[in-house]
């Protein structure tokens, strides 16, 4: 099992009347709740989060892309990966991801990722994401029917840019270059892994399976939301003739640890309140831009009986959250140290998932709760849940970096 | 049922349904946002003195795929073909919404094959200042009250309104494809950069628009005549929104007519 530490990045000081007073989290979101000289110190703590959480033993961290939202600071994951990769030594950095379709030319991406993955010595997790409906079709006006196929030949073109041992054109439907070239190019070969973050899309399966890549479902819903996805997935991968290799998808879980589940209901209830009170407070009419669900997906769902299932899922939970209950929901697990990871092993098993990322901060959690769910979590959680299904399967996804003695080893911080 | 016929034609993307009525000098109608999943009144007012042919146009009910449209050239040899399998050469051409962005454009850049234009409320124009409505970013009870001021009429047109559920799913897929390709052609803003070609239109034009129109601003009809080469006219329909076909098919056939008679 490898257990990644993600971080958001929200906005931490949305306020108390955000539900109320403001339309939504996303997109039209009041720039005057904006104050940079605040960010400046959540920036900052998150940054520390991430460092601690690779001193601490995580497998790995992420961080991921997000547009005009309260809810995640990173409009640019990549410069937010590239101090994590100067600043921690062995832990991977999973950038979940950068959204490809968005860039011109992509080959953007195949530069910077194989930057970091060069700067880190071999360390990157390369996530591509088709992008929310708010970040692609709204915050960057991305034509929604034409997203999916611009998101397909991106990737195309970004793997052979890795791929190829000389310059090359490009004659795509969407980019057309003379000379594809991109230097630097990534340690790691043939390429860093390739995640892909879905929310259940049977075409986004497909590829996956089709291109060798982890599927990693990320949703704020937790693991009993998660299940219905999950079968959907691994049913059509089934299907396709794939073994349930565990290390092939990845899951996404928001999980709060403290002595007693007394006290992480004490500790956790705040933090999941503003998170999901806030930071999801959205606006449906940003939902569901026309086109962006393709008809074949769209079809599919209607029909076969396992995205039927999949999309039922995703259906049922609520676009906005009632939260007096997401602790009871399994949204967020909380509890002690043995309760969680008992849920963790729970939720690995019955999802099938090797690749645990887990929201260890999540709403408002101060730098100190952080530290402490962190920390409580490496040394009394992780221990529990490391070693399973590494006696049964092996995991191809993950980074194969350079050897650590051969590694450079930054200055110290100058003053 | 009002008496129509339907046939099909071939064009280079596909097959593509037209509906035709009448009698009369040919009249081509471009429908709107949602197309033509049913018949429409007005059509059979302006049949009353024309052979009304409605061409599906790509994506929308009848028309063939829009998949392949990539970008505004495709969409406007596309529009070329289904008003030239209308067979009304020359005659009248009808847009309304985002039918008339792409009538608006056959005018100027054919324009030996529109002998006299209407333009129900065009997309294809976008002025910062007075923006037009996102009628796509919109919560699904709001949708409807914004294009028309007959909201329940509307959902009723535009709903499968049959209990087999196999034909509740093709008819709910063939809505959110003409949906789908409306937003292809207009996203992000609607603008078409129709505004640079406009001068080139110089066939006698009538602009409708609704007085309550919720979508497009009304300084864009006077804009659009403004620019325009051919001579211009502006009818406000009132107690019409952005569908002013639909809310008032009487007052519009009627000034349609009157303008078609004018020459």
């Amino acid at each position: 099992m490898k257990v990644l530490w993600f971080h958001l990045m929200p906005y931490t000081e949305l306020p108390d009347d955000f539900k109320e007073r403001h339309p939504g989290v996303w997109v039209e979101i009041d720039p005057a709740l904006f104050d940079p000289e605040r960010a400046h110190v959540m920036y900052n703590d998150f940054m520390d989060e991430l460092e601690f959480a690779a001193q601490q033993g995580f497998d790995g961290i992420c961080v991921n892309e997000h547009h005009s939202n309260g809810y995640g600071l990173m409009p640019s994951p990549n410069l937010i990966a590239s101090t994590l990769a100067r600043r921690t030594r062995d832990s991977a950095i999973c950038v979940m991801g950068s959204s490809v379709a968005l860039y011109d030319p992509p080959v953007r991406v195949a530069e910077e990722f194989a930057m970091i993955d060069c700067i880190s010595g071999g360390r990157l997790i390369a996530g591509f994401p088709v992008g929310t409906p708010m970040d692609t079709c709204y915050a960057y006006s991305q034509n929604p029917s034409l997203l999916r196929p611009r998101y397909y030949e991106a990737i195309d073109l970004i793997t052979r840019a890795w791929r190829e041992e000389k310059p090359f054109p490009y004659n795509g439907r969407f980019n057309r270059m003379r000379y594809v070239n991109p230097w630097p190019r990534p340690i790691q070969k043939p390429r860093p892994p390739v995640w892909v973050p879905g929310s259940g899309s049977v075409e986004t399966w497909r590829m996956c399976y089709e291109n060798d890549f982890v599927y990693a479902y990320l949703s704020y819903w937790g693991y009993k939301a998660g299940l219905g996805v999950m079968k959907g997935f691994w049913e059509e991968m089934k299907a396709m003739g794939a073994e349930p290799n565990p290390y092939h998808a990845g899951f996404l879980q928001a999980v709060g640890v403290a002595e007693s589940r007394a006290e992480a209901v004490d500790l956790y209830a705040g933090p999941a309140s503003y998170f999901y009170d806030r930071c999801l407070h959205l606006d449906p009419k940003f939902a569901r831009p026309p086109g962006y669900i393709s008809e074949a997906t769209v079809r599919s769902r209607l029909t076969s009986q396992v995205t039927k299932a999949a999309d039922q899922a995703i259906a049922a939970r609520p676009f906005q959250a009632n939260t007096d209950n997401v602790l009871d929901q399994g949204h967020v697990i909380v509890g002690s140290p043995d309760e969680v990871a008992d849920q963790l092993r729970e939720v690995a098993i019955n999802l099938n998932v090797g690749h645990l990322m887990l929201l260890l901060h999540f709403g408002n959690m101060s730098k100190d709760l952080t530290r402490h769910n962190t920390q409580l979590f490496a040394e009394k959680v992780l221990p529990q849940i490391a070693d399973l299904f590494d006696d049964e399967w092996e995991d191809h996804w993950w980074p194969n970096p350079m050897p650590s003695q051969s590694r450079a080893v930054p200055e110290p911080v100058a003053v | 049922m009002t008496g129509y016929s339907e046939r099909s034609a071939t064009v280079s993307g596909g097959e593509l349904r037209i509906w035709e009525k009448g009698e009369g000098p040919g009249l081509c109608w471009f429908a709107g946002l949602p197309g033509l999943p049913r018949w429409l009144p007005v059509l059979d007012r302006l049949a009353e003195c024309h052979r009304v042919a409605a061409p599906s146009l790509p994506g929308a009910p009848g028309g063939h795929s829009a998949d392949l449209l990539d970008e505004h050239v495709d969409w406007l040899l596309a529009a070329r073909d289904a008003h030239r399998a209308a067979d009304a050469e020359g005659g009248a051409l009808v847009g309304a919404s985002t039918g008339g962005a792409l009538a608006a454009d056959i005018a100027a850049v054919w324009p030996g094959a529109v002998g006299r234009l209407v333009l129900i409320a065009p997309f294809g124009l976008f002025d910062e200042a007075e923006p037009v409505a996102d009628v796509f970013a919109q919560r699904p009870a709001e949708r409807s009250p914004l294009l028309t001021n007959r909201p329940e009429d509307f959902d009723a047109w535009t709903a499968s309104g049959s209990d087999d559920a196999d034909e509740t799913m093709e008819w709910d897929i063939m809505m959110q494809r003409a949906n789908n390709a409306a937003a292809r052609l207009l996203w992000p803003l609607g603008d078409t950069r129709l505004a640079t070609r406009l001068a080139r239109i110089a066939c006698p034009t009538l602009l409708i628009r609704g007085a309550d129109d919720r979508v497009m601003p009304e300084s864009y009809a006077a804009r659009i005549a403004d620019t325009i080469a051919g001579p211009a006219t502006v009818v406000t329909i009132p107690g019409a929104g952005h569908m002013a076909e639909f809310d008032r098919p009487d007052e519009v056939a009627e000034a349609i007519t009157e303008f078609l008679a004018g020459g």
